[in-house]
């Protein structure tokens, strides 16, 4: 089920709460290195699918497969292994309230890694300076604005250096000019390290400036309408809905005459 | 590959060489550089920077293996130091990468004033601080407790904002939904009481006197504050939590922007509640009490029901029944405003609402005993 380009491969998953269906049907690949996109409008289980994608909610049906590995075909170790190769950015941050920011990033590294204190701390510090928090690290979070918190929650979710980050709506809630820092970021992290970023997000400069592929859920029809690259789909798609959504609900040509 | 043999080249102490005039420190980094490996500790490179302050600082990674976060923490760390030196960082021989990473870091400047010192501060400054924590939240306590007297007020003059539906809820809350908790403890406390009388009193043949002490115990005492102490441990306790979770959620300011008084919204009708089930739960409680000190008294004493009940009913005055009605009133007004206070004085973390839940159970506790003794003071002095 696997090859060197595919690094997760959702195969068949239905999303339900109980008996309210979310999402059916859905398969996608996401191919190693690429930042995939996973858009749709609010309310139609983005969030829902990322969360069966980092093992936080069992889907209906379906299974999610990384390198090959079913994820919750897997017994409970496998799986946590498994999610030690996530890195996952929530949506508000939560960033553990009761520690600073350096040790909400130093937890995993505690546990994981054989570094001493000081390095854990060199590592904290790094992680803060990529997302402009320099000098932040003493602080508790619940002294830091909505913004800070979130980029605060990428340095956490960035702590292992993971195979994939995950990243709730990255920029929401953040001004124009920190929204496109953490997009060269997301670039770079790519270009460097080679992770695989898959990004829940509607903002639409975002997806044009970073994304390699995307899956598009409507709420409607409780399925995805369309994969692929979005500039592409913008351009090109056949689906209505898609392109208006792509188009922010302008649905003439590009440049009309 | 993965072979994660990790060696930091200037350490063997004459590696990280100061080259003369031209004041170049060469610091040499081989191997993998991965989390997961060994990594070398940097305090040695740094040191020898602060030690010989360089003008520049060459990075020699020709046999550097792989790399991650490992390796750009003790980069970030070596050029920090560099800069405090005033000292330039040749970066050029590191990977794209590397570079392109550590460019990323240092790209937003440290925001002035922004880092802070973990100095301890000295014993004086900490006492003085303290101090004045305290007396800011006796300030706080007093100036809540003027808020509420206020928002009463408008409540009896049907003025305070309020959902009658939520005021239903709190009752139901305080009232109904304890009393199995309620019956539990009343009734070992009468049993207790009833054991503890059984077996000083019969020596002397004075056992049917335990129905005295379990009934005048129950009634004065007992079923008031072990009532009161349930109940700030069951609601003054999610009294905290609730306006806490709500205070965090930015709730209480969605309240005062609409305009209406979040004291007179949340707080008042909660303290209305409990001040209204107290002395009925404290009712339930003695007559629960009072039976369980009988099934211990008829089963262990020699006398029958009706002696028994006779006994316990000349016991009780209906001024200690009374005096014991309005301690539970006291003490349900003290558990619910130290409640509500505690959560609306929560700060904006899912920590500050466990330690205002934990503030508002000790204050209640401490509220219930201190004001239990002044009562009993009064009620000695008016021969009650």
């Amino acid at each position: 089920m696997s090859d060197a380009q595919s690094h997760i491969v959702v195969r068949d998953l239905t999303l339900a709460f109980d008996d309210f269906v979310v999402q059916r049907d859905l398969q996608f690949t996401v191919n190693r290195g690429d930042v995939f996109v996973i858009m749709g409008g609010s309310g139609c289980g983005k969030s829902t699918l990322l969360k069966a994608m980092i093992g936080l909610k069992r889907p209906a049906r379906g299974d999610v497969w990384y390198d090959g590995q079913a994820y919750w075909d897997a017994d409970e170790t496998e799986q946590a292994l498994l999610r030690r190769r996530f890195g996952t950015l929530f949506q508000g941050g939560a960033l553990w309230s009761s520690m600073t920011l350096a040790e909400n990033i130093g937890l995993a590294l505690r546990q994981y890694t054989d570094l001493n204190a000081a390095q854990i701390r060199d590592v904290a510090a790094y992680k803060l300076m990529l997302v402009g928090l320099s000098g932040f690290e003493d602080y508790y979070p619940n002294e830091i604005s909505g913004g800070m918190k979130k980029r605060a929650g990428l340095a956490r979710a960035m702590a292992l250096d993971p195979e994939i980050l995950f990243f709730d709506e990255p920029s929401a809630g953040l001004d124009p000019l920190t929204a496109k820092r953490l997009d060269d970021l997301i670039l770079e992290l790519r270009e460097s390290l080679g992770t695989t970023i898959v990004v829940v997000t509607h903002e639409l400069a975002s997806i044009f400036a970073i994304g390699d592929d995307c899956i598009f859920l409507d709420a409607d029809s409780k399925t995805q309408l369309a994969t692929g690259n979005p500039r592409e789909l913008r351009d090109h798609s056949t689906n209505p809905i898609v392109r208006s959504f792509l188009r922010r609900g302008e649905h003439e040509e590009p440049s009309p005459a | 590959m993965s072979a994660a043999v990790l060696s930091c080249s200037p350490p063997e102490d004459t590696d990280s060489q100061r080259e003369g005039a031209s004041g170049t420190l060469t610091v040499t980094l081989s191997g993998d550089w991965l989390l997961s490996g060994d990594l070398p500790s940097a305090a040695p490179v740094l040191e020898r920077i602060r030690a010989t302050s360089p003008v520049r600082v060459r990075l020699h990674t020709e046999d550097l293996g792989n790399w991650d976060t490992g390796l750009l923490s003790v980069l970030v760390a070596i050029r920090r130091s560099a800069e405090a030196e005033g000292a330039a960082l040749d970066a050029d021989a590191l990977p794209e990468g590397v570079r392109r990473l550590l460019a990323l870091a240092f790209a937003v400047k440290e925001r002035e004033g922004a880092r802070r010192t973990a100095a301890r501060p000295p014993f004086v400054t900490r006492l003085g601080t303290r101090t004045i924590e305290a007396a800011r939240s006796a300030h706080e306590l007093l100036a809540f407790t003027g808020e509420f007297v206020l928002s009463f007020g408008r409540f009896l003059r049907g003025r305070a904002t309020y959902l009658r539906s939520d005021l239903a809820v709190y009752i139901q809350e305080a009232g109904v939904e304890a009393l199995p908790i309620a019956s539990l403890i009343s009734f070992l406390v009468g049993m207790i009481f009833a054991f503890v009388g059984v077996m000083q009193l019969e020596p002397f043949g004075a056992g049917i006197y335990t129905a005295d002490l379990v009934a005048i115990a129950m009634v004065r005492e007992m079923a008031p504050i072990m009532t009161a102490i349930l109940m700030a441990g069951r609601t003054g306790a999610s009294y905290a939590a609730q306006i806490g979770t709500m205070k965090v959620n930015e709730e209480v300011d969605a309240l005062t922007t609409l305009g209406m008084n979040p004291v007179d919204f949340l707080v008042t009708p909660r303290v209305i509640a409990l001040v209204l089930m107290m002395p009925l739960l404290t009712l339930y409680g003695e007559l629960l009490g009072i039976l369980g000190g009988m099934t211990v008294g008829l089963s262990m004493l020699d006398v029958g029901f009706m002696q028994y009940a006779r006994q316990t009913l000349d016991a009780v005055t209906l001024e200690y029944l009374l005096g014991g009605l309005f301690k539970s009133v006291v003490f349900g007004c003290l558990v619910a405003l130290a409640g509500c206070q505690q959560g609306m004085a929560c700060g904006g973390s899912a920590m500050a609402v466990g330690q205002a839940t934990t503030r508002a159970v000790v204050m209640g506790i401490v509220l219930i005993v201190v004001s239990a003794s002044v009562l009993t003071v009064i009620y000695i002095n008016l021969g009650i």
